[in-house]
């Protein structure tokens, strides 16, 4: 006890976790991930985006002892994941993507099960408070095969925090998952990040990472290709649009305007113009002075900011070796 | 030592045992009584005494041992077997628990469970024939041992299994036979001399033989001779299993 308090004090800088060059090939010889170096503040909620297939699972696994690295460390609250497996894998929890249960288990028996499994004492009014918070509490003696999906969903966080962990990992957490268990859901992860629980999810949901993380990696064909603070990585590749609906429609864009990054709708409606929102001088007090000058006219004017989305995506598809 | 896991999964094991208790005593109880009704009472009435046993007397011990190592494979590779199948390995993977403890707790319920089912057996066996047990630590000796190492055989199949066809390839296609060859319901010497020799390499007969002479203070083969074998098998067994966990055989990926 005392030791762990003053572990927390002495790390609270430290991270929670830490993943030092890690690489899976699978046994068919796929390499799922490559050369993973990634480190998880404590207290922070972390959201691992990246489209299907990009190895979040996989790391996800790896950290929790699912999967066996083929090469590297991994550093969970102090402790070796392989040397020291007991105590590192005591500290965390995990609700998986899939909805593996136990059909004929009750649902109280399924969670007192998990409790026992990670080694902690039997605490029926902590587990009593796990079930209430999820709602699960009238269906304790419920079998699990008889609740839906999103009750199932609910059983298997129950079950990842049945024995109190300072790490939760939510692969997918939303996925297949109706509008209020998502909004449940939420409000629990905020809630236990208040009580100091460390959060990670992955998800390919961008709303879900701009809403709910504090700071975001992103996993691509089994590369991390960025970590940054949320707030950081939408400032720093974010793009502001402005849009122009012209009122005569445009073949092509006159020579004069070359110069700008303008781009003409098909039907040559409209005209975009992409500007870096860091930027002092936007340029659209003089993009609309030529415009005049050129005569075209407009109709309406918007502008916007692009959103994790596109972030996203022109990562994503950068290609290899342009990211710095 | 994480006792709280091990506790868990034996008490997970135990409750999917008692959620079937009604199929479980039923049927070892009603074949065990049909097995009685026509070798001990049909066919028996007309053989002789065997080194002075009634015939069915004779074959308790065998029918006992039939049981117990078809439960202890069964129950301890479907124990096994079924996390995999449903997924639900992923939270034995992930917590903090030994192989060695993830093994108490699933081959302890196994045989915790034939255990039982060999003494429901020995008490039905009593209603169609009278019989004594002449060494009854023994007796339990070799129920535990053998139970204990059935369970773990079937856990190794549990965890080689990828389909419900080899799970119930290995005790239908392998064990069965060699139980039923292995003088459950014959005296090896009723065997033609060449037939005696080869019997020798089947293990089920000194398991069979062991746990005769506990009840009669009569063997195929000398008792020493058995209690070695039993050790044996558990000793290859629990080597096997350790290496299994060693490089984390179909386990992990
Ligand atoms: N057990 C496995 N054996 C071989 N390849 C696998 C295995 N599990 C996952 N993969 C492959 O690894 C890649 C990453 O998978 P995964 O980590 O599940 O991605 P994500 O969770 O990001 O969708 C995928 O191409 C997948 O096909
Ligand atoms: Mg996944």
């Amino acid at each position: 006890m005392k030791t762990a308090t003053a572990a927390m004090t002495a790390n609270s800088s430290t991270p929670i976790i830490s993943v030092r060059g890690v690489n899976k090939t699978y046994a068919g010889g796929f390499q799922a991930l490559k050369k993973i170096d990634l480190d998880i503040k404590r207290g922070e909620i972390f959201a691992l985006l990246g489209p299907n297939g990009a190895g979040k699972t996989t790391l996800i696994g790896l950290i929790c002892g699912i999967v066996k690295a083929t090469s590297g460390t991994i550093i969970a609250d102090g402790h070796d994941i392989m040397r020291d497996y007991r105590a590192a894998r005591a500290t965390i929890g995990l609700v998986p993507q899939e909805l593996h249960t136990d059909a004929f288990e009750s649902v109280w028996a399924t969670v007192k099960f998990s409790r026992g499994l990670f080694g902690k004492a039997p605490d029926a009014a902590y587990l009593e408070k796990v079930l209430r918070d999820l709602s699960l509490w009238d269906k304790r003696n419920a079998k699990i095969m008889t609740l839906s999906g999103g009750m199932k969903r609910r059983v298997l966080i129950a079950k990842a925090l049945a024995h109190e962990p300072t790490i939760l990992f939510l692969d997918e957490p939303s996925a297949g998952v109706d509008v209020e268990l998502r909004h449940d859901m939420w409000r629990m992860v905020r809630t236990l990040r208040a009580q100091g629980t460390t959060i990670i999810l992955t998800t390919h949901y961008i709303e879900e990472a701009e809403d709910m993380a504090d700071r975001i990696g992103v996993i691509s064909k089994g590369e991390l290709i960025v970590v940054e603070d949320k707030a950081v990585l939408m400032r720093k590749l974010g793009k502001k649009q402005l849009t122009l609906t012209l009122r005569r429609p445009m073949t092509g864009i006159p020579a004069g305007l070359s110069a700008w990054p303008l781009v003409l709708s098909d039907d040559g409606h409209v005209l975009v113009y992409s500007f870096d929102a860091q930027e002092e001088e936007t340029g659209i007090a003089e993009l609309l002075r030529t415009l005049a000058e050129h005569g075209i006219e407009f109709k309406d004017l918007r502008s916007r900011e692009s959103s994790l989305e596109d972030i996203f995506v022109s990562l994503v598809h950068r290609p290899k070796g342009t990211q710095e | 030592m994480n006792i709280y896991g091990i506790r868990a999964i034996y008490h997970f094991e135990m409750a999917r045992t008692f959620r079937t208790l009604w199929e479980s005593i039923v049927a070892p109880v009603l074949t065990t009584s049909l097995y009685f009704i026509v070798f001990g009472k049909a066919i028996g009435s007309r053989m002789g005494d065997i080194d002075n046993v009634s015939y069915g007397a004779f074959i308790i011990p065998g029918l006992v041992m039939l049981n117990l190592l078809n439960e202890s494979i069964s129950n301890a590779s479907f124990g096994i077997y079924m996390p995999k199948w449903a997924g639900t390995i992923y939270e034995l993977l992930s917590a903090p628990v030994s192989w060695f403890e993830v093994l108490i707790g699933y081959v302890g319920a196994a045989a915790t469970k034939s255990v039982m089912l060999g003494l429901l057996i020995l008490g039905t066996a009593r209603i169609f024939v009278p019989y004594e047990i002449a060494h009854p630590v023994w007796m339990v000796a070799f129920l535990l041992l053998t139970a204990v190492t059935f369970s773990l055989f079937g856990f190794i199949i549990g965890l080689w299994a990828d389909s419900f066809q080899k799970l119930q390839a290995v005790p239908l296609l392998i064990v069965t036979p060699l139980t039923f060859l292995g003088g459950a319901f014959y005296s090896i010497d009723m065997l033609p001399p060449l037939w005696q020799k080869i019997t020798l390499f089947n293990p089920v007969v000194y398991l069979i033989s062991g746990f005769r002479w506990s009840f009669y203070g009569i063997a195929d083969v000398d008792v020493a001779v058995s209690i070695g074998m039993t050790f044996g098998f558990l000793m290859t067994c629990l080597i096997f299993v350790w290496w299994v966990f060693k490089t984390g055989y179909k386990i992990r990926h």
